[in-house]
């Protein structure tokens, strides 16, 4: 038996020159990006890119709390700071979250499950340069809306663009066009690519990579995908009514005309739900391939995981109008969108007890992408939480539109997707560049970063229960907020060291990290059983696999799991 | 690279086209699109505050209909004779196809020219006006695109650049047509036979 080999052993091929290493411009660099249509280049331009607007839309972040920290400050203006809250939102959602957990997609899928390229390399390539255009047209709108004289301007109706907020009337100029036009160009590179994401997990398996037997990961990212292609749509539609509203004297959300304002917040959210699972969902992917790698042991209850992945997208897109428990709905439709929020609760349980049961009794590895994971988990949890007592709709009447609902959806968006971006960039940055991240500033990282965290957002919970609203550019002395508002703003200038780190931690391991090897952390998915980085084709022979853990079948001659499933 | 050596040749391992399931899932995002313009028709169905009304202007367009359902039908025998390899009437038919769909997107510019001008409805007199061309115009989008696609197709079949290899992207463009053509089932019944009770 033990001179069976499970997957064959030479698909691997030595690794190709290093981009710099033989002398190459900064042009060819340039070019070698502009052109290039392999998934690993394009995986890593969307998470470089995101990272770059993440840093931009972190800078606003930074100057809103400073704006909060003295009650009746002035040091930003009420228009620039509307300004700042929308940009940060809007580049937070589509210009860092989409193409982050798309560039993850774009470089692992075609890895791991075992093929050359993603199945349309040129859309995939289209994909990437209409979100970094749209990002582009957004941040334009800075110097665009008003003509440069006027510069300043930038949209200022919030990440939602409730209407009438966005009609003609309270919007003027074009700013909000360009905030349209740039949420429309974003989603259709978006649908794009999940598109490709699609056709690439079923029509290009590796031979024996049954469904049953690919990585979580690559599960996950099919459910997202069809998340997108259901949920964006109705974004489009959004953005195409407003423009026809804005252009050509439409009447969709005009009330003066019989139009309907609630309209919007309904077909917005249809969106805009599934969209905070589209966001959550590969953060969990990548949690899968993580936590079982560092607890040495299986993922506990593989199917279970994968059903309850449906059932959660299955339940996000009947839950909408939670978000407009204020609106004033029939007592009917509050109770149906409470009961089916608090009923997603059930498989997003069911996911955590999961991991538990991976990590219980398993031999635990505690670096750095298992310490991120496992901040992850205690995180998510406090967001669910305060999720599940926002859906009890009396108690989200008291406090919509406060700063309780500003922690809630950072901890699930920093303190969730965030920290296993992080925990994954550290996981799998050996396989991209061949050299190990540093320990010690990711040690240094993950402290600042999430002490930081923990005081920026935990007291945002206190204020909202004190009455703070949200999205105010101040406030009066002696309601009790300031205190709060001030550990807020002083938990960010803790982050922002912690940002520096990691940034600092990425270049300085490209040049002076330890050799990684093909396979430092002893994992067992398809991606580590090729080169680091791997070669332009991932593969010099399509591999063959008979179980979920080919490399461990590999590894484990006399003991493969094939033998047990 | 080819292609070629991407796809795993061996027999026992079979996966589903990348043609089909691109273009299915291409068919599932363009409904979803599709249903929210519907919903928002169905909504500000009756809401106009000022008129004209549907019942007033619209007719049923019983011959644009024939035409664009009938063309369902010519595409796919077209289909039949390229699968035999009988291209003369794969090309008649084929252009007859091309002919049925330029008819209806004729008919769709004459409404309009009569509503325009006419009757004096447009996109911003009411909100009838929007749901209504927001829905028609993103279904007649839809027909023109289709258009285009099976001209590209005739246009490479005369300069014989059409080989039996290609017979699935032929097939994937008649999905398209079979889905623009039962989008237009919906619209046709929504716009021209309910909403005219309103
Ligand atoms: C999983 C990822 C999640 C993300 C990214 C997320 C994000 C958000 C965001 C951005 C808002 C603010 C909406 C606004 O501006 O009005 C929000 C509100 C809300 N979330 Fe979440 N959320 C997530 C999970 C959950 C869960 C698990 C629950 C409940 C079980 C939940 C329940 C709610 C409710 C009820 C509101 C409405 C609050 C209000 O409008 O006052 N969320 N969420
Ligand atoms: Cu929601």
């Amino acid at each position: 038996m033990a001179s069976e080999t499970i997957v064959d052993p030479d698909f691997k091929v030595p690794a190709p020159e290093r981009v710099g290493e033989e002398g190459k411009t900064w042009s060819h660099v340039i070019q070698n990006l502009v052109f290039t249509v392999d998934h690993k280049k394009l995986g890593l331009m969307y998470i470089g890119s995101g990272l770059l607007f993440f840093v931009v839309a972190g800078i606003m972040a930074t100057l809103i709390r400073v704006q909060l920290f003295f009650p009746r400050s002035t040091f930003l203006d009420p228009d620039v700071f509307n300004r700042f809250f929308t940009m940060h939102g809007t580049a937070m959602v589509f210009l860092v979250g989409m193409p982050m957990i798309f560039g993850f997609a774009n470089y692992l899928i075609p890895i791991m499950i075992g093929t050359r390229d993603m199945a349309y390399p040129r859309l995939n390539a289209f994909g990437f340069w209409v979100f970094f255009f749209s990002g582009l047209l957004l941040y334009f709108s800075y110097f665009g809306a008003p003509g440069l004289y006027n510069a300043g301007s930038a949209p200022d109706v919030g990440w939602f663009a409730y209407s009438p907020l966005t009609a003609k009337a309270f919007s003027r100029g074009h700013s909000t066009d360009y905030w349209t036009l740039s949420i429309l160009l974003g989603g259709i590179g978006s649908l794009a690519t999940s598109i490709n994401i699609l056709v690439t997990t079923f029509c290009l398996r590796c031979k024996g990579m049954t469904l049953g037997r690919m990585p979580l990961f690559v599960w996950l990212f099919v459910v997202v995908a069809f998340l997108v292609i259901i949920a964006l749509p109705p974004l489009s539609a959004c953005q195409i009514m407003l423009t026809l509203d804005r252009y050509l004297g439409a009447k969709f959300f005009d009330t003066q005309a019989g139009g309907d304002a609630v309209l919007w917040q309904h077909f917005f959210w249809i969106f805009g739900h599934p969209e905070v699972y589209i966001l959550i969902l590969p953060g969990f992917a990548i949690a899968n391939e993580i936590i079982p790698v560092f607890s040495r042991k299986p993922i506990f209850g593989y199917p279970i995981m994968v059903a309850a992945t449906v059932m959660i997208a299955f339940i996000s897109l009947g839950v909408w109008a939670h978000h407009m428990f204020t609106v004033g709905m029939t007592s009917l439709g509050n109770t149906f969108f409470a009961i089916s929020t608090m009923v997603i609760a059930v498989p997003t349980g069911i996911k955590i007890f999961n991991w538990l049961g991976t990590m219980w009794g398993g031999k635990l590895h505690f670096e750095l992408p298992m310490i991120f994971c496992l901040a992850f988990l205690f995180q998510f949890l406090i967001a669910g939480l305060t999720g599940v007592m926002l859906s009890v709709v009396p108690f989200d009447w008291q406090l919509s539109d406060s700063y309780f609902v500003v922690a809630h959806f950072h901890y699930v968006l920093i303190g969730a997707l965030l920290y296993t971006l992080f925990a994954g960039i550290y996981y799998w940055y050996p396989k991209a560049f061949g050299r190990m991240p540093n320990r010690k500033l990711g040690l240094w990282h993950f402290w600042l970063f999430t002490i930081g965290f923990h005081l920026t957002f935990f007291p945002q919970h206190i204020s909202g229960f004190l009455g703070m609203p949200r999205r105010i550019f101040t406030y009066e002395a002696g309601r009790g907020w300031e205190i709060w508002n001030q550990l807020s703003t002083i938990g960010v200038i803790i982050q922002i060291p912690g940002i520096l780190f990691f940034v600092f931690n990425l270049i300085y391991s490209y040049f002076k990290g330890e050799e990684a090897g093909d396979d430092p952390w002893d994992a067992w998915t398809l991606e580590w059983a090729t080169t680091s980085p791997p070669p332009e084709y991932n593969f010099e022979k399509t591999p063959e696999v008979r179980s979920r853990r080919p490399l461990w079948d590999l590894k484990h001659p006399d003991d493969p799991d094939w033998k047990f499933e | 690279m080819s292609s070629a050596e991407l796809t795993n040749t061996d027999s026992d391992w079979k996966l589903p086209s990348q043609r089909k399931v691109g273009m299915i899932c291409l068919i599932i995002t363009e409904s979803a699109l599709f249903t929210i313009f519907v919903v928002a028709y169905v909504w500000y169905m009756g809401k106009s505050l000022n008129g004209p009304f549907p019942k007033e202007v619209l007719h049923v367009p019983w011959l644009a209909s024939i035409a664009l359902f009938g063309s369902s039908f010519t595409v796919t025998i077209a289909e039949k004779f390229l699968h035999k390899g009988n291209r003369a009437l794969f090309h008649v038919w084929w252009l007859l196809t091309i002919a049925l769909g330029a008819y209806f997107v004729y008919f769709t510019g004459a409404e309009w020219y009569h509503l325009i001008y006419k009757e004096n409805l447009t996109i911003s007199t009411n909100v009838f006006g929007s749901t209504f061309y927001a829905l028609v115009g993103l279904h007649a989008s839809h027909v023109i695109i289709g258009l285009i696609l099976l001209s590209i197709v005739v246009i490479s079949s005369f300069r014989g650049k059409l080989d039996p290899g290609h017979s699935e992207h032929v097939e994937m463009i008649a999905w398209y047509w079979h889905f623009v053509d039962a989008i237009w089932v919906v619209v046709l019944t929504l716009v021209y036979f309910i909403s005219v009770n309103y």
